[in-house]
């Protein structure tokens, strides 16, 4: 505990984990709220782990795997979107196979990139305590894109959630606000990977927003809570994790899950007593 | 209601879903200020003939007009009530903001709803004596209230063309007369057309009542017979006694 807030004052690198945790919880609080509420879980998970694709090909082209992170979670983003409209019927199949193709090409690059291969780990599992200052600003721009964005598009990605047949007799674009909202998950996503890696990005984008849930009452709510647990989570397990020398991702996903877990069972007791009054 | 304006106009309507022929050779003319029940059997294309109206689906072969216009071309003025059942009880959203859905499309396109919408979904809430509810969350209501909401998000944009469909799923029979009475209320002002399998309640409150079953059996209604309403159901239909008043 006491190293820990010894490091954050003396050494950037933690200082930058730091930001990039409390940036990446605004942005899954935000956007985890509406992948909960819409139950896209599964199509985040498909546009997630699609993006190892084009970080692999960045990698081995030379150029900034978060630069291909953000162009391959766009694509993929608007052709799984474009999937699951279009193809409703074989929706989860088709992403299931566009999730592992993704994948595949990623390992590929990357297996056939000369030199030592540490960075496919660090893309799997996050590699929070090693993200570089012109990253922190690259996801600082998207987290305020993100932002501004909601703040417009509102009203809009609310009714399309809600009630996507009234919004569409409202003669507004509903496939191009799903699409919009499916590409901003999608950045969401490039955030949620430098803090806990492509494979647990899932958690971190739902947990902090199903966790709120249980306590929130309207949608704007739920994302300020989200964002608050996030903080929560992932400045937390970068303090437990730190002097034992843990995986910084893996300890904020447990916490998240912990807590998670904690909240189902304590609103399940609560309920059950309020039945449990009622009735005598 | 003054005039005898025609609303919906439908002409040799064939509609068919994966091949199988729901809707064959409907024709329909709905005036101005009619008060029409559209019943039938489960799964006989009530709500399918509701969707084209409003231009969701589109018709394998005939004529749909609304005020003399495509269906797309007249949703602003239509209100539509669709089956609560299929929306999301845990959606984390208020009543009001289920209401301001109704002003999406006249609101502008970025930012959020304009003092006039607030305005509007207010007096809406109003209308159907929801307002108390306004700040709860949707999901929390009765069935009744939840109908009620759904009303007011049809009635936001000033519909003059008010669409329901089985407005009286789910709820008990004395808010069933509630929203009927209602529904008359809102007849001064509006043309309704509602979707109903109960036969029975219905034929006391509208003034028109067609049977649905693939084809439509019956339209213009000054008396409705246990005859034509037991061709339509294919077997008896012992509510439906007494005469409909025109």
């Amino acid at each position: 505990m006491f190293e820990f807030i010894e490091v954050l004052r003396n050494h950037s690198f933690m200082q930058n984990a730091v930001i990039i945790g409390l940036l990446a919880s605004v942005a899954c609080g935000v956007m985890g709220t509406y992948v909960v509420v819409r139950r896209i879980v599964f199509i985040s998970g498909g546009i997630a782990h699609a993006v190892l694709g084009g970080m692999g090909i960045a990698y081995y082209y030379g150029y900034n795997p978060m630069h291909g992170a953000v162009v391959s979670a766009l694509i993929a983003a608007l052709v799984i979107g474009f999937v699951s409209l279009r193809y409703h019927q074989y929706e989860d199949t088709l992403i299931g196979a566009l999730w592992a193709l993704g994948m595949a090409v990623g390992i590929l690059f990357i297996y056939k990139t000369p030199g030592y291969n540490v960075d496919l780990m660090s893309y799997l599992f996050g590699n929070i305590l090693m993200v570089e200052g012109e990253d922190v600003r690259l996801l600082a721009y998207l987290d305020a894109l993100i932002i501004l964005s909601v703040l417009l598009f509102y009203k809009r990605f609310l009714a399309v959630c809600f009630d996507e047949e009234y919004s569409r007799l409202q003669g507004i674009g509903v496939v191009s606000t799903y699409l919009l909202l499916l590409c901003l998950i999608a950045l969401t996503v490039v955030i949620l990977i430098q803090v806990v890696g492509i494979i647990l990005v899932i958690a971190l984008l739902t947990l902090p927003a199903a966790t709120a849930r249980y306590y929130a009452r309207s949608l704007i709510q739920m994302m300020i809570l989200a964002s608050l647990f996030g903080a929560v989570f992932t400045t937390s397990g970068l303090m437990l994790s730190y002097q034992p020398d843990l995986p910084a991702g893996a300890t904020i996903i447990l916490i998240a899950g912990l807590a998670y877990l904690l909240a189902t069972v304590s609103k399940g007791l609560v309920s059950r007593f309020h039945g449990y009054r009622k009735r005598y | 209601m003054k005039t005898n304006d025609v609303v919906i106009k439908i002409d040799g309507v064939d509609f068919s879903y994966d091949g199988d022929l729901i809707l064959k050779d409907i024709t329909l003319a709905v005036k101005e200020g009619d008060f029409l029940g559209v019943v039938g059997p489960n799964g006989s294309g009530k709500s399918t003939l509701l969707k084209i109206i409003l231009g969701l689906i589109h018709p394998l072969r005939g004529m749909v007009r609304v005020f003399g216009q495509p269906p797309e071309h007249a949703r602003h003025l239509i209100g539509y009530v669709p089956q609560h059942a299929d929306l999301d009880y845990s959606f984390p959203i208020s009543v009001r903001d289920v209401v301001l859905i109704g002003r999406l499309g006249k609101a502008p396109c970025l930012g959020g709803y304009r003092k006039d919408d607030r305005q509007a979904a207010e007096e809406a809430m109003q209308e159907v004596e929801i307002y108390n509810l306004r700040n709860q969350r949707f999901g929390t209501l009765s069935g009744g209230q939840k109908q009620r909401v759904l009303m007011a998000r049809a009635l936001v944009g000033k519909p003059d063309l008010l669409l329901l469909d089985e407005p009286t799923t789910s709820v008990d029979g004395r808010v069933e007369q509630d929203i009927y009475e209602l529904l008359k209320k809102l007849n001064e002002k509006v043309t309704i057309v509602l979707v109903s399998h109960d036969v029975g309640f219905i034929s006391t409150y509208v003034n028109r009542v067609a049977c649905v079953n693939r084809s439509l059996s019956c339209d213009r209604t000054e008396h409705i017979t246990g005859d034509v309403i037991e061709a339509c159901y294919s077997g008896p239909v012992h509510m439906l006694k007494h005469k409909c008043e025109l």
